[in-house]
């Protein structure tokens, strides 16, 4: 019994690391007032970007940063055109997904049903033998253990620096960042970027981790429950960790009890986390007022500099 | 480096030179991404774009392909035209294709005349139901209406996979996943014979004249854009947003249930789990245009 659940935490830890790396990144790009509707195409971008690297060089590593690399590739490509060139930046966020689909599938014809070298898990000394806590907290590859590290760091940034102060008021009102002399657009820019590195990180997660393969479309809408966690989190960095753990928990749980042979039509249970979704996002959203209140200010809205 | 200032005026030049524009740039990154690829870009593109036109095979392809994204483009433009974010039409084509679907199988041996606009009609309910519900999530509890209606898309695509692959599975298809064969009567008429040609194509660019002057011409259709462009003016001059909202969504859903219909009794005369090989998203882009 011990044993079941101890795989059973493993696997929702490392089922929930790509939403949480996604939703990480995504919560900066909005917390300063941009929202980029592409993460799940740079995810897909990043998954197949890491795949191919890792699978051509036989480096995990390399494989890794270039997934890291396409995602904030896509990510300039957006920042030029919504927040240089000011066009529509839900319209610009969903041709990204559709590139990045478009693009990961063209690059990934080649690379389907091939193997490639995997994240491996790192078994801290003394902690991993720890009886329970230890193959559950201790075990994980590093990619888990950076993503909280992430977490923290983006929680105490926000909270508690200078730095994070500018990010809140470029996000909450631009027109006054901009009058005490921050560059908006430069910030924005950095925020995206931020933002681009984490899904193209989450990629390269899902195809050398989670499901050390490609396929295509393989992250099958994660990006976008990223960005329904956000909402969900209402902005706060610890939240989008609990919502994480509960979708990721509800994607697993779909898998196990498929495996299980409970009598339940797998169709059904593969589309629990969708369902899952929808329902959160009618329980988070119904509260408008709620969601004003946390809301940056100046979300989607475009800043142009008169001087 | 870069300044935009606005312009202040809209030029009557770039007002149309920007869409051709944007197909060039799109040929040549297509001819760009070809020659990546280590094939001639002028002669593939060449390939892409005219032998369709030329060729009576590929004319008729193309215009078998192109109706449901017309169907679904139309629907779907008016929406964005009013800031209404639908881009589950994915999820809708299959619920329209699922229901019409459904009435076909249900009715074996009913008369052309019966059940064929049966079937359309169940197709058009079906995917309106399914833009409706997620109008109804964004009016009644302010959920976001991109992330729900994409969310149904998956919903909509596994409950097709159960279907076909459950109750509905032909018992004589040797457990291949795919639903018995529609009869004849259910079938979308020919226009030419022994071909796919079939009704939605005359329907689609009819269909995309009527939007077109209701979006231009009418009261409802001005509406919409000013919705879409002002939406505080829109509240002061009394338009209600919701009613918009809801019009949009059940337009573009019904019209994208429309085209599932079509697809799976004008060419594949059967429910398979493939139906879609992504219309819907293609149609956001055909959208944009």
């Amino acid at each position: 019994m011990e044993q079941l659940i101890v795989s059973l935490l493993i696997s929702i830890i490392v089922a929930s690391t790509p939403l949480l790396l996604a939703a990480i990144g995504e919560l900066v790009v909005e917390k300063v007032g941009v929202l980029n509707l592409g993460v799940e195409g740079m995810m897909l971008a990043g998954a197949i970007a890491a795949f191919a690297t890792a699978n051509v060089t036989g480096i995990t590593v390399l494989g890794v940063l270039a997934g890291i690399f396409a995602g904030l590739l896509l990510s300039l490509l957006f920042a030029i055109i919504s927040l240089t060139l000011q066009a529509n930046q839900t319209a610009t966020g969903l041709a990204l997904t559709i590139f990045g689909r478009g693009f990961s599938a063209l690059v990934g014809a080649g690379f389907v049903g091939i193997p490639a070298p995997t994240i491996p898990k790192i078994h801290l000394p003394l902690l991993s033998d720890i009886p329970f806590i230890g193959p559950v907290v201790f075990s994980q590859d590093p990619l888990v253990y950076l993503s909280l590290i992430i977490l923290g760091v983006v929680a105490w940034a926000f909270k508690s620096t200078h730095f994070g102060l500018i990010l809140r008021a470029v996000g909450d009102s631009h027109d006054a960042a901009h009058a005490l002399g921050y560059p908006v657009i430069a910030i924005r820019y950095g925020a995206v970027m931020f933002g681009g590195a984490m899904a193209g990180l989450a990629g390269a997660y899902m195809s050398l981790a989670y499901t050390p393969m490609w396929a295509q479309d393989m992250t099958a809408g994660r990006g976008w429950v990223a960005l329904a966690l956000v909402t969900f989190s209402a902005w706060r960095p610890f939240w989008l960790l609990v919502g994480a753990w509960f979708f990721g928990a509800l994607m697993f749980m779909a898998l196990y009890v498929q495996a299980m042979g409970v009598a339940i039509p797998s169709a059904f249970l593969s589309a629990t986390p969708y369902i899952g979704t929808v329902i959160v996002l009618v329980l988070i959203s119904r509260d408008a007022r709620r969601i004003r209140l946390h809301r940056p200010a100046m979300l989607g809205r475009p800043f142009l500099a008169r001087s | 480096m870069l300044k935009i200032e606005p312009r202040g005026y809209e030029s009557e030049f770039w007002k149309y030179f920007s869409p051709v524009m944007a197909l060039l740039l799109t040929g040549a990154t297509a001819g760009l991404i070809f020659a990546l690829m280590g094939r001639p870009p002028g002669l593939t593109v060449y390939t892409f774009l005219v032998t369709p036109l030329i060729n009576t095979g590929g004319f008729e392809a193309l215009v078998v392909k192109a109706a449901p994204l017309i169907m679904m483009g139309v629907g779907l433009s008016l929406a964005y035209k009013a800031n209404v974010w639908n881009i589950g039409t994915d999820g809708q084509f299959t619920i329209g294709a699922i229901c019409g679907g459904g009435v076909a199988l249900a009715l074996p041996d009913a008369p052309a005349l019966v059940v064929f606009p049966l079937v359309l009609l169940a197709g058009m309910i079906g995917g309106a139901l399914n833009g409706g519900l997620v109008a109804w999530l964004r009016i009644k509890f302010n959920a976001n209406e991109i992330l729900t209606s994409l969310m149904f898309a998956y919903i909509s695509q596994y409950l097709l996979v159960y279907l076909v692959t459950g109750p509905w599975r032909d018992p004589m298809g040797f457990g291949f996943p795919q639903t018995a064969m529609f009869s004849d009567e259910a079938l979308a008429p020919k226009l030419v014979e022994n071909t796919n040609v079939h009704l939605g194509i005359l329907l689609a660019p009819l269909i995309a004249v009527a939007l077109w002057f209701m979006l231009d011409k009418s009261l409802l259709g001005f509406q919409f854009r000013v919705l879409g462009q002002a939406t505080r003016a829109a509240k002061f001059a009394g338009f209600s947003e919701n009613k918009l909202v809801w019009i949009a969504m059940l337009i573009s859903g019904g019209l994208a249930g429309l085209a599932g219909v079509f697809e799976v009794t004008g060419t594949l005369g059967q429910l398979t789990t493939n139906i879609s090989p992504g219309y819907g998203y293609t149609a956001i882009i055909v959208a944009f245009l």
